[in-house]
């Protein structure tokens, strides 16, 4: 541990926090309709979108109806992802195929084309030996933009469904909880292009790269052969990161010196991934009238993300106990850092990875600047843990604030009979309906990701993705857990190995893809990301007309210190009763012993 | 609204526990052998499956018994390597797991039922007689049949005196042995089935159908039942449903899991484990903890018409208290003697006093009171020769003549008409002693002596002893109080701050009250009332909690949605405890139910992987480390979660039925004493409990 680490780490959250602050305050006007800075330049393309699309934002949609459209929109996203990741080839007239890449298989497509909609960016394939720069333009950058909008609209419809104050329930716009059309516009127009727009140009002046040159052929001065990948890269990494998204343009990620080129570029990366769904919490606040709320869920996730990174950023500076034995030195010692240094970029040190680790598996963004399978065994359970917290620790954009309210609601029903009253939260009482769409919006994910693992360890179909030649017993576990634990909460990172793309070298020949693998975490990730968002629009549905009932001394507080530890409790007893089982046969075995199984297997 | 004050019986004092019927004890007899065959009975899959939590407990008895059986024959079912004495073990503790389920909710029935029993004993052989002569058996009197009733019969349904006038002994409803008054037309009407005539002869008109009297009423509340799952017990429900999935789910798994790692865990341990962590106690508890609310209440001599009630009893926000009878004593008493000039206040007070001497009404007694304090002794009327004036409407005023002179007191306008009959002339600074105390909201009474004014007495309606705190509680509670009141603005604002209210309502009307109650629901707040007129049927029924006074009319008592036996305004105060602590009473075993879900973990899973992994054959494999408890042996592990998790159910009984301690201190503290107890003691409590148990396992008895 280093004076630096630990004020890299303390900067990082005053940034955040000093940054979330006023943006949460313009996000609020963004979605209460009010006059913004942008406006001028804006209302135009918005207005155009709008004649476009057919929609009067003004109208308002009863749940059902905003879901209604928010499934067809997304349908129709997938479709035309599909496609176009199906059909590369066809599209080589525009010279964005530099590489004449074909196609991925049917079954890998059928896993992109999910894991991209739905926010996930799990990637089966690697970018620059794979796809195009028109595929990854026209088909993963627009979902980047997309799914990133569809995650924040539901985040914010169930803020409406929250603070609304309904006084004539037979009004026509009782039941409205905002126009699904308008708010996505106003998202991508006001929010996620200005915001990329200005992060991909602080990258390209960081190294980034944003160009269409076919890759660059050298002689390295081992007199190989090699080649540099090459492509439209600054402006894709600002919206992976803004939109929590985290598909890498790169197979390495953010490791990859074009997509994170410097250790400032790491730092800004960093708070463009945390900045939306740490700004929403206080975006929140205001649009319930009472800015408490928002700062006691600010409290809550906070808390738990630097107990996340303190946890993780000890463990790797320590090493693990086989580096001790192996005699390492992992002091910090003059120009070594010292600690657990293997996967980890030397530009962004012990700090500056941990802290990236910790920010990408909080947030479902999934990105990665160093390797999570070579962080020590207790390093490598945080991103474990931070998965099983279901993705509320600020969580991805949108996703994040809708998921942790749901646990607030918990958290309101079972503190709320405590006191004696029937539980109400922001003056809403909840109830039986309430309770049940709560209860199944929050078990859907951890239920998606224990069976999909299951199913995965069980069926020799679900084991072929395991290269056994160098995973063995826990870390193949851990391999497979972590595959469906991500995908199951949207969040895309790996914990290396498991696979369901083989061989996929140069142009594709002889590669094939891993069909059950694919289609199960396609599902996994199409199911655990829009079950959760029907539940958290139905319960913006049923909360938006209730009755309000003024708050008194017998109501409990949401928005004091006591509350905050509640909310803690909940969550984390929630996730560790779950996972703690999986958990126990996988990183937690691993980080209790430095035996390595060999040829242990089955 | 009535301002009528229910005066018999007589309102004990807040807080006074003379009315409550005294719990029947757990452990009479009775209760404790029919409720042991009642947990048995209750096996009944179908009786289980209203409860899911529990039902997955007996489905899970089920097939480890099945599981023994063929062990024992011989065979292996589906126990692995498992010895047929631990399959028997945690068999034997799954089912006494569910019947430790069934007896708190016997337990809880039981007592309802001993009440239950005594009520039903009084409804049958009546015989009624019917206005023509003929008679009729009780059970089939129908709305609006006409009965009579004489000194010494049961009248056989509930009704309204239309005829005459009588006293009733109601104590076999209300536990309160004096005799009340029923009379025709008023607030006094109203009588119930089941209760004795002492004195005259009625004429009831039956206001029930068959089977659905007040007395049919109780004894089905009682009992339990109608018992229909109240809103929030629902919500739980789902809450525990929703919880029992999901660990289903984590234990399902672990089986694929365990096998990826080498390790085989039998069924017995995957479905001691599945029990363990879903939320059994409180789902053994939820049924016995509402209906002992019920039964809480029902001591308290409260009916509630529904569950319903009683939860929203507990997020009552406003309190509509009559002021008369509630917040005052409701008979005005004197408190003052004001001497017009050149009168000593000694002087008054001996002719008011003189006045009073054969005034039998509260008034009349406490001017004597009053008096005493000036030094002057009561003299004694026959040894005096007075001659006794008794008040009329005529006179509007009343004393006593002695030795020629005339002594009065009365109301003023009445006492200066006599004076300036006699040729007196009132003092000019009558008139203002008169409206200064009539503005404060008191009564004035004129004093006079012949033909001159002496004084006036204040009468004034006092505040009951005990009400401030009273109010100061249900504030720290967070529910406001508004007076109801028929007197003006002022005398209202003066009572109002005097006894402590939050708000009061003057010049209270039907409308006016009912307009209050509708305005204060509108900004959503839950309101409870108190009344006894049929003109508080409207406002009693549009109040979320409507609590009828049982010596009010049939109107009122069905408007409402509870009825105090006790016919006291302040129970109201006291059945919002009620629902508060039935509320706190599940969350907090919620609490402790999930919260001791930590500990079994750390019992049962080390148990299963402890020789995961291993790197030498037979050894132990890395997750030994995580027996923190180190216990004896997998099997006494395991035995010892269970059987902890059994018997915290039978331990927990008391509570639930008594109910979690309530204190009025606000919600935050409230929340952070119930989270410290109940969350944190429920982390900690198991990990001590499974260690107990695994000494006594292990190294007792060699598992």
């Amino acid at each position: 541990m280093t004076l630096s680490g630990w004020g890299t780490i303390a900067a990082f959250a005053v940034s955040l926090t000093l940054l979330a602050l006023p943006l949460g305050r313009y996000m609020a006007a963004v979605y209460t309709g009010q006059w913004t800075v942008l406006e001028p330049v804006m209302r135009h393309p918005e207005r155009w979108l709008y004649r476009l699309l057919r929609v009067d934002p003004h109208r308002g949609q009863d749940w059902r109806s905003y879901a209604r459209s928010l499934i067809l929109f997304s349908l129709a996203g997938w479709l035309i992802l599909y496609l176009v990741l199906r059909s590369q080839g066809l599209w080589n007239f525009t010279g964005l195929n530099p590489m004449r890449f074909a196609s991925a298989p049917w079954n890998v497509t059928f896993n992109t084309a999910s894991s991209f909609v739905t926010n996930t960016n799990w990637q089966y394939y690697s970018g620059e030996t794979t796809l195009s720069y028109f595929s990854q333009m026209a088909g993963l950058t627009v979902q980047n933009f997309v799914s990133a909008a569809v995650g924040i609209v539901v985040a914010v419809a169930l803020i409406r469904g929250i603070a609304k104050r309904v006084t004539d329930r037979d009004a026509a716009e009782a039941n409205s909880i905002g126009n699904f059309y308008g708010d996505l516009v106003r998202t991508i127009l006001y929010v996620l292009l200005p915001i990329s727009t200005v992060v991909g140009i602080v990258l390209i002046w960081q190294g980034s790269i944003q160009n269409f040159s076919p890759y660059l052929s050298f002689t390295g001065v081992t007199h190989l052969a090699q080649r540099i990948a090459m492509g439209p890269v600054a402006s894709q990494e600002a919206i992976k990161l803004l939109g929590t998204n985290g598909g890498g343009f790169f197979n390495t990620n953010s490791a990859h010196p074009f997509e994170n080129p410097t250790g400032l570029s790491n730092f800004v990366e960093m708070l463009t991934v945390l900045i939306i769904p740490a700004a929403l919490v206080f975006t929140y606040g205001r649009m319930v009238g009472n800015r408490r709320q928002g700062y006691a869920i600010y409290t809550t996730m906070m808390v738990m993300f630097l107990g996340a990174v303190i946890v993780c950023y000890v463990a790797e500076a320590h090493g693990s106990p086989a580096q001790h034995a192996a005699g390492l030195h992992t002091a910090a010692i003059a120009g070594s850092s010292g600690g657990n240094m293997e996967g980890k970029e030397q530009r962004f040190g012990i700090a500056g990875s941990a802290l990236f680790n910790v920010v990408t598996t909080v947030t479902s963004c999934g990105a990665v600047n160093s390797a999570i399978e070579s962080f020590t065994g207790i390093g490598g359970a945080v991103p474990f843990a931070n998965l099983s917290a279901s993705e509320v620790i600020f969580g991805g954009v949108g996703s994040g604030l809708y998921s942790i309210l749901l646990y607030v609601l918990l958290a309101v029903f079972i503190g709320g009979l405590m006191v004696g009253r029937t539980p109400e939260y922001i003056g809403k009482k909840i109830e039986a309906r309430e309770i049940k769409l709560v209860a199944l919006g929050i078990l859907i994910t951890p239920l998606a990701a224990l069976l999909s693992t299951a199913l995965a360890t069980a069926s020799r179909a679900g084991r072929a993705s395991i290269d056994t030649a160098v995973a063995h017993g826990p870390q193949a576990f851990s391999e497979t857990l972590y595959a469906y634990l991500s995908q199951a909460n949207n969040n895309g990172s790996s914990f290396a190995g498991y696979t369901g793309y083989v061989g996929h070298v140069g142009n594709g020949a002889g590669s094939h893809g891993i069909t059950f693998a694919d289609l199960l975490g396609g599902m996994t990730m199409l199911f655990a990301r829009y079950a959760p968002i029907l539940f958290a629009l139905a319960v913006a549905g049923t909360l938006v007309s209730k009755r309000v009932s003024p708050a008194g001394l017998g109501t409990m507080r949401t928005d004091n210190g006591t509350f905050v530890v509640l909310l803690i409790g909940v969550i984390l007893l929630v996730g560790a009763l779950t996972f703690f089982p999986a958990l126990l046969l996988g990183p937690i075995v691993q980080g209790l012993t430095g035996h390595l199984y060999p040829g242990a297997g089955r | 609204m009535s301002t009528t004050t229910p005066s018999e019986p007589v309102p004990p004092a807040p807080g006074s526990e003379t009315s409550r019927r005294r719990p029947a004890s757990v452990f009479r007899g009775g209760i404790v052998r029919r409720a042991l065959i009642d947990s048995v009975v209750k096996l009944d899959p179908r009786v289980q499956l209203r409860n899911p939590v529990m039902f997955v407990v007996e489905l899970g008895a089920a097939i480890t018994s099945v599981t023994w059986i063929a062990q024992a024959a011989g065979g292996n079912l589906l126990g692995g390597n498992d010895p047929a004495w631990y399959t028997l073990t945690i068999a034997v503790w799954l089912w006494l797991t569910v019947v430790f389920a069934n007896l708190a909710e016997a337990f809880a029935e039981g007592r309802g039922r001993a009440q239950a029993d005594t009520l039903r004993s009084m409804r049958q052989h009546t015989v009624a007689t019917m206005e023509d002569g003929s008679t009729r058996k009780a059970d089939e009197l129908r709305r609006g049949d006409r009965v009579v009733v004489v000194a010494g019969e049961l009248i056989p349904g509930d009704g309204t005196v239309i005829e005459g006038i009588a006293s009733v002994d109601e104590s076999a409803i209300t536990g309160e042995s004096a005799p009340v008054i029923r009379e025709s037309g008023g607030d006094r009407s109203a009588v119930t089935g089941g209760t004795r005539v002492l004195s005259d002869r009625i004429v009831v008109e039956i206001t029930q159908e068959p089977g659905h009297s007040f007395l049919d009423r109780m004894i089905s509340l009682v009992e339990g039942a109608e018992r229909r799952k109240t809103p929030n017990e629902i919500a739980l429900n789902i809450l525990l449903a929703g919880l029992t999935l999901i660990f289903m789910v984590v234990v399902a798994t672990l089986r694929p899991f365990g096998l990826f790692a080498g390790t085989n865990i039998s069924d017995t341990t995957l479905i001691s484990l599945l029990v363990a962590l879903i939320p059994t106690t409180i789902g053994a508890l939820l049924s016995a903890i509402g209906i002992a609310g019920m039964d809480r209440l029902v001591r308290r001599n409260v009916l509630a018409l529904s569950g319903r009630a009683v939860e929203a009893s507990g997020d009552v926000d406003v309190l509509l208290l009559d002021k008369t009878g509630t917040i005052t004593i409701g008979n005005r008493l004197a408190s003052e003697f004001v001497p017009m000039p050149g009168v000593s206040e000694a002087e008054l007070a001996e002719v008011a006093q003189l006045a009073s001497l054969a005034d039998e009404t509260p008034e009349g007694r406490s001017i004597v009171v009053l008096a005493k304090q000036y030094g002057i002794r009561e003299h004694d009327l026959a040894r005096l020769h007075a001659e006794f004036v008794p008040f009329t409407a005529q006179t509007r005023m009343s004393g006593v003549d002695i030795d020629g002179q005339r002594l009065r007191k009365g109301a003023g306008d009445a006492v200066i008409a006599m004076v300036e009959a006699e040729g007196g002339r009132p003092p000019a600074e009558l008139r203002s002693a008169l409206d200064g105390i009539a503005s404060e909201g008191g009564t004035p009474l004129a004093v006079a002596r012949d033909n001159q004014v002496l004084g006036v007495i204040h009468l004034k309606d006092t505040v009951k002893e005990g009400m401030r705190q009273r109010f100061d509680q249900l504030r720290a509670m967070g529910i406001r109080t508004i007076m109801i009141t028929g007197d003006n603005r002022l005398t209202a604002k003066k009572i109002a701050e005097e006894a402590g209210v939050d708000d009061f309502l003057a010049e209270a009307t039907p409308e006016k009250k009912l307009e209050l109650i509708r305005e204060q629901q509108a900004e959503g707040r839950m309101v409870a009332m108190t009344g006894d007129g049929t003109n508080d049927a409207p406002a009693l029924a549009q109040a979320d909690v409507g609590v009828a006074m049982n010596t009010g009319t049939q109107a009122a008592r069905e408007a409402g949605n509870m009825v105090d036996l006790d016919s006291n305004p302040t129970k109201l105060i006291e059945i919002v405890e009620v629902g508060k602590q039935l509320l706190i009473t599940r969350g907090a075993l919620t609490t402790f139910s999930i919260a001791n879900d930590v500990a079994k973990y750390f019992a049962i899973l080390p148990a299963i992987f402890i020789s995961t992994y291993a790197t030498t054959r037979g050894g132990v494999g890395p997750l030994h480390v995580l027996d923190i408890m180190n216990l004896g042996s997998a099997h006494s592990a395991v035995i010892s979660a269970i059987v902890f998790n059994a018997i915290v159910i039978p331990m927990l009984i008391p509570i639930s039925l008594k109910g979690v301690s309530y204190r009025p201190v606000g919600a935050s503290a409230l929340l952070r004493r119930n989270l410290l107890i109940y969350g944190l003691g429920g982390l900690i409590a198991p990990f001590i409990g499974i260690k107990l148990i695994d000494l006594i396992v292990h190294n007792l008895l060699g598992a």
